[in-house]
C-alpha cells in the first residue's frame, strides 16, 4: 500500500469513526448519567435518517428552506420526542433493574420499527445533500473524496468540541459530570435530578437523530439501519468507558480504524477484529478506557 | 400525572381490528414471503404478481379455486423451518411458494424435499436450491445468481476489457454472482485481478473503494441489492470512480433503487432477465394489468411472482387439478413453456429457468433495454442429482 | 401453599405435556416440541443469570456450537449414536466455555455483559464469514442421530412424535438436575455469589471456581439444546449464534421471571406463544402483519405491570385482592 492510498484510508477511518462518535456519545451519556440501558438508541438514528427523507420535501415547499432548515426542524422535533419519551416512558425505568430496561427498550424497538413501516413504508430511499456540498475534492490522481463526507466529519468535530466545552465549562456540564459519578451525592448537593435527566435524555436523542440526519445522504435510508448501528454503538461505549464522552471519542476512532484497515487487510476476519479488540481492551482495562469514578 | 401517563399508554395499546373468517377452501397455496424488514417490498411485489395471475383467471386454476395462507418469514433463516412447518402442518397447504432470502429458501427446500410438497421459489437465487438440494417437486420461477453474472461476463469480455475488479458481499448470492461473471469473463480472455468482498450486510464501502482506485482496473463488476446497492452506487460516484472506471453489475444494482440513487446511477449497464421497457405485447399487457390493480409499476419481482403462478397453473392443468398425481404434476411443469412478461422461457433439468438475459442501461428512472446479453442461458445446475 | 401442592402441580403439568400429542394436531406438536427445546436453552441461561447473577449476552454461542457440532458430525447418511453426538455437542460447548469464562470473569457488571457478547460475536463471524461450515447459508444435516439398544432402533428420532417425547424427557431431566443443584451446596454457593459476592469472599469462600463451573455447566446445557434444535430442523445457520438469539433467550427468562426455574420454562412458552398468536391472521386479520407492534406493546406493558416476570403474577393478583378487600 503506497502512502497516498494509506492516507486516504486514514481519512476514511477518521470519517467513519467521527460519525460513530456522534451516535455513541448520546448513548454513553444516557447510559452513564441515567444508568439506563437503552436498546432503542439505534432507532433514534433511524428516525433521524427517515426524518431527513420525509421532512425535506415539506420543508422545501412549505417553508422554502433547504437542508439546514430540515436539520434544524429535525433537531427541534428530536428534542421534543426525547422530552415526551422520557416523561411517558423512560422515567419508569430508572428504579428498574438493567434487565427490565433491556426488555422494555427491546419492546420499544419493535414498536418503532413497525410504526416506521406503517408511516413511511419499507422502501429504500435516498436523500440528496445540498448542492453546495455535493462536489468532490481530488485527492492526488487516485480518486476524489466527496465534500459532503468532509462536512460530516466537520460537524462531528464541532459537536465534540461543543460537548467538551459544555461539560467542562458550564454549570450544566458540572451537574452532568457529577451525576455520572455519583447520582445520590449530586442530588443531595442540590442538583435537580429530574430536570437533569430530562435534559440529558433529550440531548442524547438529539445527538442520535442529528447523526442519522447528516448521515442520510451517504448511508441511504432503509429498514434495519437502526439495528446495525446499535451493536457497534454499544461496543464503542463499552470500550470508551460508560459515561465518558472523551472515552467514546477515542473508542469510536479506534473502531473506525480497526474496521477500515481490517476490511483492507483481513477481508475474511474483518468482522471479528472489532470484537477481538473490545475483548482485549476489556481484559486489560475491565471498566473501559476512561471509566468515570 | 400518573393517571394521564397510564391512560395514554393504554390508549396506544388498543386498536387492533379483528378479522373476518376465511371461506371456501379449495387449493391452498402457502406464501412464505417477507412482510417486514429490508425485503418487505420484494415480498409484496411477488405476492401481488402471483395474485394478479390468479385473479386474471377468475380466482381459479385448472378449475380449482385458489386459497392463500401467508407467513411472514422476516428473512430470518433461523426461523425458516418453523415457519414452513406452520404452513405445511398448521395450514395444510398443498403448494409452497417462497422465498426471497436464500437462507430461508434453503430451509424450505429441505422441508419440501422431505415432505414431497411442491415448492416454487419466486426469487432466492442460491445455487443449492436447484443444485445439491434439487428435487422433482422443487422449481424456480426467478433466476440463479450465476445467470446475470455469467451474462455480464460475456458482455464485458466482448467489450474488450482485460482487467476487472469484482466487489460484493461475502455470502452465497454475491459469491455465486461473481463466480458466474468470472466463468464467462475469463473464458472470454479477461482476468479478474482482485476479488473484493465485505461482510453482509455491511455498507461501509469507502475502504474498498480506495482499494479499487489503487488497483486501477479497466472496469468493475459488482453484485449488491437493496439498501447496499443504493449506497454503493452513490459512494462509487462520489469517489470519482464513475468517471475513471466504468461500473457494471447484476441487475439488482439498479432494480427498485433508481429513485434513491438519482443521477449517480445514470448510464449504468446491468444484466437481468427483465427490463422496464421490453415493449412486447405480453409485457405491455402485464404492466397495464398490474398498474391498474396495484397503482404502481411492476418490477422483476412482480414478474417472478406472476410466473410462479403460471408454472403452478401449467402443472395443475396437466393433472386436471388433482395434486395426488405427483409425478405427472412435476413432469408437466418441467416440460412447460411459460409465456412470461420477460419473454418465453422453459425449465432446465434442474428446474431453473432457461431464459434470455437482457442488457439494460439506466436512463432517467428506468432500466431501458439495450440489447440481448445472453440468449436462452441455462444454469449448469452443479451438484443436482435427480 | 401446602407442601404437596407444588410437586402435584409439577407432575400434572408433565403429565399434561405427555398426553398433549394424543389430542393435538401435527403442527401443535411441532410447536410445543420447539418450545420444549427453547425451554432447555432458557433453563441453561437461568442457571447463569438467575441463580449466579452473571448476565451473559453471548449464550447463543454455545447453543450454536452445539447445533453446528451436531450438523458437522451428521454429514454422512449413516446414522450415528444419539448419545455420542449429544455428548460431543455438549463437550464442544464446554471447551469453548472454559477459556471464555476464564477471560470474561475478569470483568464485572455491564462490561461482563459486553465481553460475553464479544466472544459470541467471534464465533458468529467464524461461522458466518469463513468456509468452515459453508458460511452464511448454513448447512443441512444428511445423517440422523439414532438411539439404539444393541443394534435395535426403536424409533426414528427425526419424526415428530418420538422427537417430542425425547425432548420432553430431556427437559424434565435438565429441570430435575437444576432443581437438585439449586438445593445443593453448590447451588447455595451460587446464590450467595449472586446476592453478595464480596461478603462470600470475605468469609473465605473461593468464588471463582464456582462461577467458572456455573458458566461451563450452563454452556453444556445450551449445547444440548442446540443439538436438539439441529436434530429437529435438519438445518443449521449462523444466525443461531447471532446476538439476536442471545437477546431472545435473555428476554425469555426476564419475561418469565428471574430466579425461578419455572420462570425460564414459562418465559419460553410465553415468548413463543405470544408471537404465534400475534402472527395469526385468523385472529388478527390484516393486523397480523403488524405483529411486531403488538408484541412490543405487550412486552412493555408486561414489564410495567409485572416487574418480577410472569411468575410474579399470582402474587400480584393476591395483593390486588387484599387491596380491594
Amino acid at each position: 500500500m503506497d502512502l497516498g492510498t494509506f492516507l486516504i484510508q486514514c481519512l476514511n477511518a477518521l470519517q467513519y469513526g467521527l460519525l460513530l462518535f456522534l451516535v455513541a456519545s448520546g448513548l454513553t451519556l444516557i447510559f452513564g448519567i441515567m444508568g439506563v440501558i437503552n436498546l432503542a438508541h439505534g432507532s433514534f438514528y433511524m428516525i433521524g435518517a427517515y426524518m431527513a427523507y420525509a421532512l425535506a420535501p415539506w420543508v422545501t415547499t412549505t417553508l422554502g428552506g433547504g437542508f439546514f432548515t430540515t436539520l434544524l426542524l429535525g433537531l427541534v422535533l428530536a428534542v421534543l420526542l426525547g422530552y415526551v419519551l422520557e416523561w411517558l416512558f423512560f422515567s419508569y425505568l430508572y428504579e428498574r433493574e438493567h434487565l427490565q430496561q433491556v426488555l422494555m427498550t427491546y419492546g420499544l424497538i419493535l414498536v418503532f420499527e413497525e410504526l416506521r413501516s406503517i408511516l413511511v413504508g419499507d422502501d429504500v430511499h435516498g436523500v440528496s445533500a445540498p448542492d453546495w456540498l455535493s462536489g468532490t475534492i481530488a485527492l492526488g490522481s487516485l480518486m476524489t473524496y466527496p465534500v459532503y463526507r468532509l462536512f460530516i466529519s466537520a460537524v462531528c468535530l464541532l459537536v465534540a468540541l461543543a460537548m467538551y466545552l459544555v461539560l467542562s465549562r458550564t454549570r450544566l456540564g458540572m451537574a452532568v459530570r457529577a451525576g455520572s459519578v455519583n447520582r445520590e451525592m449530586a442530588q443531595s448537593l442540590g442538583v435537580n435530578i429530574g430536570v437533569l435527566y430530562r435534559v440529558v435524555f433529550a440531548a442524547g436523542v438529539a445527538l442520535a437523530v442529528l447523526a442519522g440526519m447528516i448521515a442520510a445522504p451517504v448511508s441511504s435510508v432503509y429498514p434495519g439501519m437502526g439495528g446495525q448501528v446499535l451493536i457497534i454503538c454499544f461496543v464503542v461505549v463499552v470500550i470508551g468507558g460508560i459515561g465518558s464522552v472523551r472515552g467514546a471519542f477515542v473508542a469510536a476512532l479506534l473502531v473506525g480504524f480497526v474496521d477500515t484497515f481490517g476490511k483492507v487487510f483481513f477481508q475474511e476476519a474483518a468482522g471479528v477484529l472489532v470484537y477481538l479488540m473490545m475483548a482485549a481492551i476489556l481484559l486489560w482495562k475491565p471498566e473501559g478506557l476512561f471509566r468515570q469514578g | 400525572m400518573n393517571v394521564i401517563r397510564t391512560v395514554l399508554i393504554a390508549a396506544a395499546v388498543l386498536g387492533a381490528p379483528l378479522a373476518t373468517a376465511q371461506t371456501a377452501p379449495k387449493l391452498k397455496v402457502g406464501l412464505m414471503l417477507p412482510a417486514s424488514g429490508t425485503y418487505a417490498a420484494l415480498g409484496t411485489a411477488i405476492e401481488n404478481g402471483f395474485k394478479l395471475y390468479v385473479a386474471e383467471h377468475g380466482g381459479k386454476l385448472a378449475g380449482r379455486e385458489i386459497e392463500f395462507a401467508q407467513v411472514d418469514d422476516e428473512s430470518d433463516p433461523a426461523k425458516a423451518t418453523d415457519n414452513v412447518n406452520k404452513l405445511i402442518k398448521r395450514d395444510s397447504v398443498d403448494v409452497l411458494v417462497g422465498s426471497v432470502h436464500s437462507g430461508v429458501a434453503m430451509a424450505m427446500a429441505k422441508v419440501a424435499r422431505d415432505t414431497g410438497t411442491p415448492l416454487i421459489v419466486p426469487n432466492a437465487g442460491a445455487a443449492a436450491v436447484t443444485g445439491s438440494m434439487c428435487a422433482p417437486n422443487i422449481f424456480r420461477s426467478s433466476f440463479s445468481n450465476w445467470q446475470p453474472g455469467y451474462a455480464m461476463g460475456e458482455v464485458m469480455a466482448l467489450k474488450g476489457y482485460k482487467s476487472v475488479v469484482t466487489i460484493t458481499w461475502k455470502y452465497a448470492a454475491g459469491d455465486e454472482s461473481v463466480g458466474g461473471f468470472k466463468d464467462a469473463f475469463e473464458k472470454g480472455g479477461g482476468k479478474v485481478i482482485k476479488e473484493l468482498s465485505l461482510a453482509f450486510p455491511d455498507v461501509e464501502f469507502q475502504a474498498l473503494l480506495t482499494e479499487i482506485a489503487a488497483a486501477k482496473p479497466d472496469a468493475v463488476y459488482t453484485f449488491f441489492a437493496g439498501g447496499g446497492a443504493v449506497k454503493f452506487v452513490k459512494d462509487y460516484a462520489a469517489a470519482g470512480l464513475k468517471k475513471s472506471t466504468p461500473l457494471y453489475g447484476a441487475g439488482f444494482l439498479t432494480d427498485g433503487t433508481l429513485e434513491a440513487q438519482g443521477a449517480d446511477a445514470e448510464g449504468l449497464l446491468t444484466t437481468l432477465h427483465y427490463a422496464d421497457d421490453l415493449g412486447t405485447p405480453r409485457d405491455n399487457a402485464f404492466r397495464l394489468a398490474y398498474a391498474k390493480a396495484y397503482q404502481i409499476q411492476p418490477d422483476v419481482y412482480a414478474v417472478q411472482g406472476y410466473d410462479a403462478a403460471q408454472m403452478l397453473a401449467a402443472g395443475l392443468t396437466a393433472v386436471k387439478g388433482d395434486l395426488s398425481k405427483k409425478a405427472e404434476f412435476n413432469a408437466a411443469i418441467e416440460k412447460a413453456k411459460i409465456d412470461s412478461p420477460r419473454g418465453a422461457f422453459t425449465l432446465s433439468r434442474s428446474h431453473n429457468p432457461v431464459q434470455d438475459i437482457y442488457l439494460r442501461k439506466v436512463v432517467g428512472k428506468q432500466n431501458k433495454l439495450v440489447g440481448l446479453a445472453s440468449r436462452a442461458l441455462a444454469d449448469p445446475g452443479l451438484g443436482c442429482r435427480m | 401453599m401446602p407442601n404437596f401442592v407444588r410437586p402435584a402441580l409439577v407432575i400434572s403439568i408433565v403429565v399434561a405435556l405427555a398426553v398433549f400429542p394424543l389430542a393435538a394436531g401435527k403442527y401443535e406438536v411441532d410447536l410445543i416440541a420447539k418450545i420444549l427445546v427453547l425451554a432447555i436453552f432458557a433453563l441453561s441461561l437461568e442457571l447463569l443469570v438467575g441463580q449466579t447473577g452473571l448476565v451473559s449476552f453471548g449464550h447463543a454461542a454455545f447453543f450454536g456450537l452445539g447445533a453446528y457440532t451436531t450438523a458437522l458430525l451428521l454429514q454422512d447418511p449413516d446414522p450415528r449414536s444419539f448419545w455420542l453426538v449429544m455428548a460431543a455437542a455438549m463437550v464442544v460447548a464446554a471447551l469453548y466455555a472454559l477459556p471464555v469464562a476464564a477471560l470474561c470473569l475478569r470483568t464485572r457488571g455491564v462490561y461482563f455483559i459486553m465481553v460475553t457478547l464479544a466472544f459470541a460475536q467471534l464465533v458468529y463471524y467464524v461461522f458466518h464469514d469463513t468456509k468452515i461450515a459453508k458460511g452464511s447459508d448454513g448447512i443441512y444435516l444428511t445423517g440422523v442421530p439414532a438411539i439404539s439398544f444393541a443394534g435395535w432402533v426403536p424409533f426414528d428420532i427425526t419424526k415428530s412424535l418420538p422427537f417430542y417425547y425425547v425432548a420432553l424427557a430431556l427437559l424434565c431431566a435438565v429441570y430435575a438436575l437444576l432443581a437438585m443443584l439449586e438445593r445443593s451446596r453448590f447451588g447455595r454457593a451460587l446464590a450467595g455469589i449472586r446476592v453478595n459476592e464480596q461478603r462470600m469472599r470475605a468469609a473465605g469462600f473461593a468464588t471463582y471456581p464456582y462461577k467458572i463451573a456455573a458458566f461451563v455447566i450452563a454452556a453444556m446445557l445450551a449445547g444440548l439444546a442446540g443439538f436438539l434444535k439441529a436434530t429437529k430442523d435438519g438445518y443449521v445457520n449462523p444466525e443461531m449464534l447471532a446476538w439476536h438469539e442471545s437477546g431472545a433467550v435473555l428476554l425469555m427468562i426476564i419475561l418469565g421471571g428471574l430466579g425461578k426455574l419455572r420462570g425460564a420454562v414459562l418465559g419460553a412458552f410465553a415468548f413463543v406463544l405470544l408471537q404465534e398468536v400475534f402472527k395469526n391472521d385468523a385472529i388478527f386479520g390484516e393486523f397480523a402483519k403488524r405483529w411486531q407492534l403488538l408484541l412490543g406493546f405487550t412486552i412493555i406493558v408486561c414489564v410495567l405491570v409485572l416487574p418480577h416476570g410472569l411468575v410474579g403474577l399470582p402474587a400480584r393478583l393476591r395483593r390486588r385482592e387484599r387491596h380491594d378487600g
